[in-house]
């Protein structure tokens, strides 16, 4: 039915199967976009955050995918920038990944503020001392780079690209991607360091706050180290998770060994000037102000010395010696147990970042506050996976996302005609887990 | 930085509060409510989720009877000057500047029709000193008449917090300027926590004016950043270099002890 | 955001901010817009079309 949109050279699952899967995610999308509209409608008190939660979840999830998204600047910057060809096989992917994420931290943003309407005055009325303006701006200048990076990708649509004009501009963009990329990793790297600053600046919150070089805390630097070395480790499990569904190899071992082992280099760099980092606050700047380790993870149940073992051993030094390890880096089962741990280290990172700002108190007769997200928050939190999701499953369907796809996967004549087996679905309910 | 001129001599607005004379009776959180218009739920059993712009904790030292001692602690906004004057934890950070520093007075002011609501402010304050309008405001039939008509009520999704009652401070030079002064007296300008303690434990006032009670029980240093002079006074963790312009005066020990970590205090030089 | 903003002030770091971001701005317009003209000019001198890209 929809075979004239479909790439050629490639087979695709029945459409009666795609639309199943778009059913089911997209229910989860619409009980995200209910949640999403009492929100709007009825204000923040549909959440469980309070006076001492200000950021929480949506915050924590918006750290989150946006270090996860950071695959899409490094993998441009590696591949326009440096010049590591073999990584045009990945970049498609990867900026549709980024896509996705940054477009879905600005929806929970949007959600997040007290008064959506007026969220245009952190531009207008701009501060610019404050890390906040600085992440508004880059995020959304980044984003239009990312939509300009994605849009030849949905020009390339076997129909669209019969338009001659619609050709040509692809053609043309493709040819000058390189100042884009370069302008996105320069937006990047303030962005992503600017969202390492919103805690670290926190001079009243000794659990965040560093010592600074220049007008920067310590947080800036070591946030877009970790969304440069992590981010191409999320590209690598969604390709990995996508290969399984669609039960096929869409991308070479060479190109996903490449990137593996530079996101693995750079998360051992990475893990090195955090520990120092964290050596350095434990025991320079937090004492300075007053606190010492034990304030911070021994004196109650739920933030213990495991978040600390947990983010930088399990989730940041594990992950970067086996990436970094030629051996178990081509062990696919290795790599992906890899990718994994790093993604929840740098999600811990974030959740560290954000809710144990909050929960640690800072009078002496103040309390640890901790607190359950509601369903809204939740429902709203995976709202921006299902749109994922979807986003993924219509590009991998009508785009050449990934150029190596059909000369790894050869097909018969029969297959060409556009009459598709069964038996080949789409990306659906794994990523939906995931 | 001094700024003369329309509004006379530039002012450090601050509190004394005597933790000593405190009994803990709320009645500066009441008088504080009327006067601000701030609004209240039926159930404010969740005190994360009360708006109180001034709050009384209670503080304990922890021992057994007969060494038990308790002391009440009300706390305003802190105004901090932070480490360069306007530099405050919270409007050093807001976006949109929507909070603002003046240095005619030295409060830290917010304004609510700017206010988008991110709350990043209050992840900034380590008092607590900020509240968030998770709902519109509702009053009780027939109370929108009680409103104090000097004050805007507030919306809800963004933030308030204690303004040191600059509607007074207006009123109070209006009424100045109407009269052909720039300048004010000590008790023209009061806020309604101090007239309200029945104890007298709150003293309001300019603490660069040497004729007002505040500099006399704080002894503020201007060269050491606001340090008191009177070892009675203390500013709450001070150590975090938020210099705030609230000053608590106590005899014990174990509250101060309770309230700043005295050995952690850097000295700030005499650049300012 | 702009000079005529009543909060705007002509110091270091409006300019360094706010200078970095028209630049961004700049050359992201910029570089769409030609992307833009020159494939309509190709598209005029009767490129495109047919070949596969």
């Amino acid at each position: 039915m929809d075979s004239a949109l479909i790439p050629k050279g490639v087979k695709r699952c029945p459409i009666w199967q795609f639309a199943l899967g778009l059913g089911i995610v997209g229910a989860v999308l619409l009980w995200g976009v209910y949640a999403m509209l009492l929100c709007w409608f009825k204000g923040l008190n549909q959440t469980n955050m309070n006076d001492y939660y200000g950021f929480a979840l949506w915050i924590w999830a918006d750290l989150a995918v946006i270090a996860l998204g950071g695959g899409a600047f490094f993998t441009g910057l590696l591949r326009y920038v440096i010049g590591k060809d073999e990584l045009k096989n990945i970049i498609n992917y990867a900026v549709l990944i980024g896509f996705i994420c940054y477009s879905s931290a600005l929806l929970i943003l949007a959600i997040d503020i007290g008064q959506p309407l007026r969220g245009w005055f952190i531009f207008w009325h701009a501060n610019v001392h404050s890390m906040l303006t600085e992440v508004a701006f880059c995020l959304s200048c980044y984003f239009g780079v990312l939509t300009i990076e994605y849009l030849p990708l949905v020009l390339e649509n076997r129909q669209l690209d019969k338009v001659p004009f619609v050709h040509n501009l692809t053609h043309t963009m493709h040819e000058h991607m390189a100042i884009f990329a370069a302008t996105g990793a320069f937006l990047s790297f303030f962005h992503q360091g600017s969202l390492g600053g919103v805690a670290g600046v926190l001079f009243g919150r000794p659990f965040a706050y560093r010592e600074h070089l220049f007008i920067w805390p310590w947080t800036f630097f070591l946030f877009t180290w970790s969304a440069a070395a992590f981010g191409p480790c999320f590209t690598l499990l969604v390709t990995r998770i996508t290969e399984r569904i669609a039960g096929k190899k869409l991308v070479k071992d060479n190109v996903v060994q490449l990137l593996a082992k530079i996101s693995g280099w750079m998360m051992f760099t990475y893990i090195i000037a955090k520990i120092l980092d964290t050596a350095y606050w434990a025991f320079t700047t937090a004492p300075s102000l007053g606190f010492t380790l034990k304030d911070f993870y021994g004196t109650n149940g739920f933030y213990n010395y495991g978040w600390l073992v947990a983010e930088i051993i399990v989730g940041g030094l594990i992950p970067a010696l086996m990436l970094i390890t030629p051996k178990i880096r081509a062990n696919r089962g290795m790599l992906t147990l890899a990718t994994v741990l790093a993604v929840i280290g740098v999600c811990l990172n974030r959740w560290v970042m954000v809710l144990q700002v909050m929960a640690a108190p800072v009078m002496t007769f103040d309390e640890w506050a901790l607190y359950v997200p509601s369903w809204q928050e939740v429902a709203t939190t995976i709202l921006p996976v299902a749109y994922g999701v979807i986003l993924i499953m219509i590009s991998y369907r009508y785009l050449p996302i990934f150029p190596q796809e059909a000369e790894l996967n050869p097909i018969t004549p029969e297959d060409a005609e556009g009459v598709q087996a069964s038996g080949d679905s789409e990306p659906v309910l794994a990523t939906a887990q995931a | 930085m001094k700024i003369e001129g329309e509004q006379g001599k530039s002012k450090k607005y601050g509190m004394v509060i005597d933790l000593d004379k405190c009994t803990g009776c709320g009645a500066c959180m009441v008088a504080c409510m009327a006067e601000n218009n701030v609004p209240f739920k039926q159930d404010e059993s969740d005190k994360r989720l009360s708006i109180t712009w001034m709050r009384v904790y209670q503080l304990t030292n922890g021992k057994a009877f007969p060494d038990a001692d308790i002391c009440y602690l009300p706390r305003p906004c802190q105004h901090c000057e932070g480490m360069h004057e306007g530099h405050s934890p919270c409007v050093s950070v807001c976006p949109a500047t929507a909070t603002d520093y003046d240095a005619q007075t030295g409060i830290v002011s917010q304004i609510y029709t700017r206010c988008f609501g991110c709350r990043y402010c209050m992840a900034a304050c380590p008092y607590h000193a900020r509240h968030f309008n998770w709902w519109d405001p509702v009053w009780p039939e027939g109370m929108e008449k009680y409103l104090n008509p000097d004050v805007s009520v507030r919306m809800r999704g963004i933030v308030e917090k204690c303004g040191f009652c600059f509607s007074r401070y207006q009123k109070a030079m209006e009424k100045a300027h109407y009269e052909g002064r720039r300048e004010l007296e000590e008790l023209e300008y009061q806020t309604a926590c101090t007239q309200a303690c029945p104890a007298g434990a709150i003293v309001f006032g300019d603490l660069n004016n040497p004729q007002h009670r505040v500099h006399q029980l704080a002894q503020p240093d201007p060269r050491r950043r606001g340090r008191p002079g009177n070892p009675k006074a203390f500013r709450l963790l001070e150590e975090l270099q938020t210099y705030p312009k609230v000053y608590y005066l106590s005899s014990r020990e174990w509250v101060h002890k309770a309230g700043h970590k005295a050995e952690l205090i850097k000295e700030a030089g005499a650049h300012h | 955001m702009f000079p005529f903003n009543f909060e705007w002030i002509w110091d270091m770091s409006h300019m360094v901010f706010m200078g970095g971001l028209w630049y961004a701005l700049s050359i992201l317009g910029l570089g769409i817009t030609f992307c833009i003209v020159k494939a309509a000019m190709d598209t005029a001198k009767g490129k495109g079309g047919t070949h596969h890209h």
